[in-house]
């Protein structure tokens, strides 16, 4: 009788698992759960793809970071600050309104001028005048040329113009964040509607019928459930409860790989895992002789030193180790296949003995003491590189301490947590996702000299400074020719990495989604889990 | 009595003010939650922005004042993470924490009553030797690890259970909220109030082991027994009221304990209630969350302080609640 029960109950999880998709409806168990439904609120990895199903962009990011038009059926440069953009005709709000140029303007006016909010889109609306010649041609114009218009217009969404909300009328024109978080205001013209989010729990979406667009809605009813604790998301998937999986931890992924019912799905994204070394005081503050004692000079002011880091680094054990195999060894900004990289710069090799050869020549050759910080709950494993690199250091004749802590604590003090508001350590471990699927922007914010009064340098947390990158950085951001442009970026990333070793790259984060048998996801680069990737398997 | 209670709660309202002052103090020590929440690619001008807008370029003593006179007047801030009021992010999901709180305190109660009484019984039976043994266990084992390995036996393995998340129905009990009144809602609360439960098990089957054990070699129980009552009512009417006063006054404590630190399980079991709030707001230093979290811990332990004293002086006429003076 057992028996049966247990054999009925096991038919009955192989179907629920294995059975042709014939209801619909889909589970997805995120791990991070979006801080608001507003378009304009939070300019974040996990708003921007879950909002990004609700709302309509004029141009999107396929799974590869690649551009296509989503609500603009065309758009080109007319002149050298002008580009002229078609919009899609018959497209309709999940209100029943029609899609024109107004709302685009109306959408750039409330996310430019946003009051209030976590960090908003300015950096990407901001120098941009909008003009409508018709109800279906919109012209964008900038004072000077400026060619990541399309990568900027991947990032704002498109609300209808007639919205209303319940905020004061100043304010974000009416309409609050919670006006979008409880579905007031929350019609967009994507594939899915919004039918409710409960906090902490699930958001659901509804497929739009009345959608007009490139986009597949394989799914009536999508159900994102937020499941934070990383066995938790792999068992729910395990016990059907849920569909897919993002997010899923690298020592799981050998345990799935076997598992009939379970399919993987993975790719490389944007991000970079990388260390900033401090190339601006004469006197770092973690930066020691062997015995831990203060020096008066600091050795990672030197290109050849940092140079010999980069050498002591095993790039392929970490991978192979730490990573269990899910990365992939980094010698620039982005991955193969983006915009704008070298065709030149590979990962250093590991030659410890030719790392000493450069230190004496430096001379360095006894060696100095470090101490390399990090945070434990940013970036996969990212305790453990830092543990692994601070082993390959401490082997090869630089002795390292290794300091690890959580990312509220971390990215503070990394950032400006010295004197003046400097950075605090010598020598961190940080990651950068590219939002505009290309090479400009890691080098602005990383690479270039920091300096508030011109938004270069933001996240240059060694102070690496070079006039050579700059001048090549600004010229590539005035260049709207792709050719040029791109051959400019790989210049600057040539000297920048190559020359100077303004960053030391380690790997590129390869990400896991796991479905259930039966399903398909296409790997994002840019990470973002989402219903329109997620396909029936054929 | 009224005198008691009114001096408790101006106790409370101190209790409050200074932890307020500690946690404010402690989160603005941490670090700055605009460099958590702001994306990468912000430039400088706009993280100067954000911070602005939050309040935070302000010195200490300004934003604490500023939350001090807001909180005067029932004002708790607006969360940092979603820009809603954070007594209303934390009331919205009180409910769920209630009920996981209330189920786990079920549990422990009716199991834990009964297992420790017949331990009390029959201190060297086999099965009594067994349940303590249990107990032990429930003491020791780490809920973290506990909760994954009933979310891999019950959910993946049998598949009788759905391994997390709260039920889909809900349904309005005497105005409250609760996913409890349908059984799909109660298979979801099973796995998580089980694991919530089991330290509290363990300690109410010793409590109620020990009260048992002593109290059944007092005079009244012999002469009761001497009396000619049944074991039954030996048992169940003069050993069990007895043994209630230490059991009720641990749960009613505890019970504080399982709202509070229901983080662990509601972690786990991805449990929408206040503990995975808490700890979402800590790793983004949720500053008004935080506060707003704790004081409304802190009023709910010094109300259940009142309450257990209550109902000592209910089960036991000789407590009489007054201060002592000295």
């Amino acid at each position: 009788m057992k028996v049966f029960r247990r054999l009925g109950l096991a038919a009955v999880v192989v179907t629920a698992l294995t059975g042709p998709a014939m209801a619909a409806d889909v589970t997805i168990g995120i791990r991070s759960e979006p801080s608001s439904m507003d378009p304009y609120f939070h300019n974040l990895g996990p708003n921007n793809g879950m909002i990004g199903q609700v709302f309509g962009r004029l141009v999107d990011f396929d799974s590869n970071q690649q551009i296509f038009g989503r609500l603009a059926e065309s758009w080109k440069p007319i002149n050298d600050t002008t580009w002229e953009f078609k919009l899609r005709k018959g497209v309709k709000f999940h209100d029943g309104s029609d899609f024109t140029a107004d709302d685009v303007i109306y959408s750039f006016k409330r996310a430019d001028g946003y009051t209030g909010g976590n960090s908003s889109f300015r950096i990407y609306t901001k120098g941009k005048t909008l003009m409508k010649i018709d109800d279906h041609t919109l012209h964008i114009m900038t004072e000077a040329p400026y060619p990541l218009m399309p990568n900027d217009l991947t990032t704002v969404m498109i609300m209808s113009s007639e919205a209303k909300g319940t905020g004061k009328p100043d304010v974000n024109m009416g309409i609050d964040t919670r006006d979008f978080n409880d579905g007031t205001a929350t019609f967009g013209t994507g594939p899915y509607k919004f039918v409710e989010w409960k906090k902490g729990d699930r958001i659901v979406l509804e497929k739009f019928d009345g959608y007009k667009g490139p986009m597949p809605q394989p799914w009536d009813k999508v159900t994102f459930k937020f499941i934070k604790a990383e066995p938790a998301r792999v068992a729910a998937l395990l016990a059907g409860d849920v569909d897919m999986i993002d997010n899923v931890p690298t020592s799981d992924i050998d345990t799935l790989k076997k598992n009939a019912n379970v399919a993987l799905s993975q790719g490389v994204s944007n991000r970079v895992i990388y260390l900033h070394l401090d190339q601006q005081r004469d006197q770092s503050p973690f930066v020691t002789d062997k015995a831990g004692n203060p020096i008066d000079k600091n050795p990672l002011k030197d290109a050849r030193v940092r140079k010999a880091i980069s050498m002591m680094i095993n790039r392929p054990a970490i991978v192979e180790r730490v990573m269990e195999g899910v990365a992939i060894p980094a010698g620039q900004l982005l991955p193969a296949g983006f915009f704008g990289l070298s065709p030149t710069l590979k990962p250093d090799a590991y030659d410890v003995a030719g790392a000493k050869k450069l230190l004496a020549e430096a001379g360095w050759g006894d060696g100095f003491g470090l101490t390399i910080h990090g945070p434990n709950d940013r970036y996969i494993n990212d305790a453990k590189i830092a543990e692994a690199i601070g082993q390959m250091l401490t082997a090869a004749g630089i002795p390292t301490k290794v300091v690890t802590m959580p990312k509220n604590v971390y990215f503070s003090r990394a950032s400006k947590g010295g004197p003046d508001g400097t950075p605090e350590f010598s020598f961190v471990l940080v990651g950068w996702g590219s939002g505009t699927g290309e090479a400009s922007s890691p080098l602005k914010s990383l690479l270039a000299t920091h300096d508030p009064s011109k938004g270069m340098g933001a996240s240059n947390r060694g102070r690496h400074s070079d006039p050579k990158v700059d001048s090549l950085i600004g010229q590539a951001l005035a260049t709207v020719d792709d050719t040029k442009r791109a051959a400019l970026l790989a210049e600057a990333t040539d000297i920048a990495i190559g020359e100077n070793q303004g960053i030391i790259p380690l790997h590129y984060q390869v990400n896991t989604w796991a479905t259930r048998k039966g399903l398909k996801y296409s790997p994002r680069t840019d990470e973002r889990t989402t219903a329109y990737d997620l396909v029936p398997a054929k | 009595m009224s005198v008691f209670i009114i001096r408790r709660l101006m106790h409370a309202i101190v209790v409050i003010f200074v932890m307020s002052f500690l946690v404010f103090s402690g989160v603005f020590l941490v670090g700055n939650p605009a460099d958590i929440l702001i994306a990468d690619d912000a430039d400088q001008a706009e993280r100067e922005q954000v911070i602005r807008d939050m309040g935070l370029d302000r010195p200490f003593y300004e934003q604490y004042w500023k939350f001090l006179v807001n909180a005067a007047r029932g004002d708790l801030g607006d969360s940092f993470v979603f820009d809603e009021p954070a007594l209303q992010l934390i009331l919205e999901r009180l409910p769920a924490t209630m009920e996981l709180a209330v189920a786990a305190l079920l549990i422990a109660v009716v199991f834990g009553i009964p297992l420790g009484v017949w331990a009390g019984l029959k201190p060297d039976a086999i099965p009594s030797k067994i349940i303590m043994t249990g107990s032990i266990l429930g003491f020791s084992l780490p809920t973290f690890w506990v909760g994954i390995m009933m979310m891999l036996l019950f959910a993946v393995i049998l598949g009788w259970l759905p391994s997390t998340g709260r039920g889909d129905e809900i349904t309005y009990v005497l105005g409250f909220p609760t996913s409890l009144g349908t059984f799909d809602g109660w298979a979801h609360v099973l796995l998580p109030a089980t694991n919530l439960a089991l330290f509290k098990l363990s300690l109410v089957i010793r409590l109620a082991r020990a009260g048992t054990r002593e109290v059944m070699h007092q005079d009244y129980v012999k002469f009761a027994r001497a009396k000619g009552l049944t074991e039954n009512r030996v048992v169940m009417v003069h050993v069990m009221k007895n043994i209630l006063i230490p059991v009720v006054t641990v749960l009613g404590l505890e019970f504080g304990g399982l709202v509070a630190f229901s983080v662990v399980t509601e972690t786990v079991f991805a449990w929408p209630g206040i503990g995975k709030l808490l700890i979402d707001s800590i790793g983004l230093l949720d500053r008004p969350v935080i506060v707003a979290y704790l004081m409304i811990i802190v009023f709910l332990f010094v109300i259940l302080n009142l309450l257990v004293d209550i109902a000592y002086s209910v089960l036991d006429p000789r407590v009489r609640l007054q201060d002592v003076k000295a």
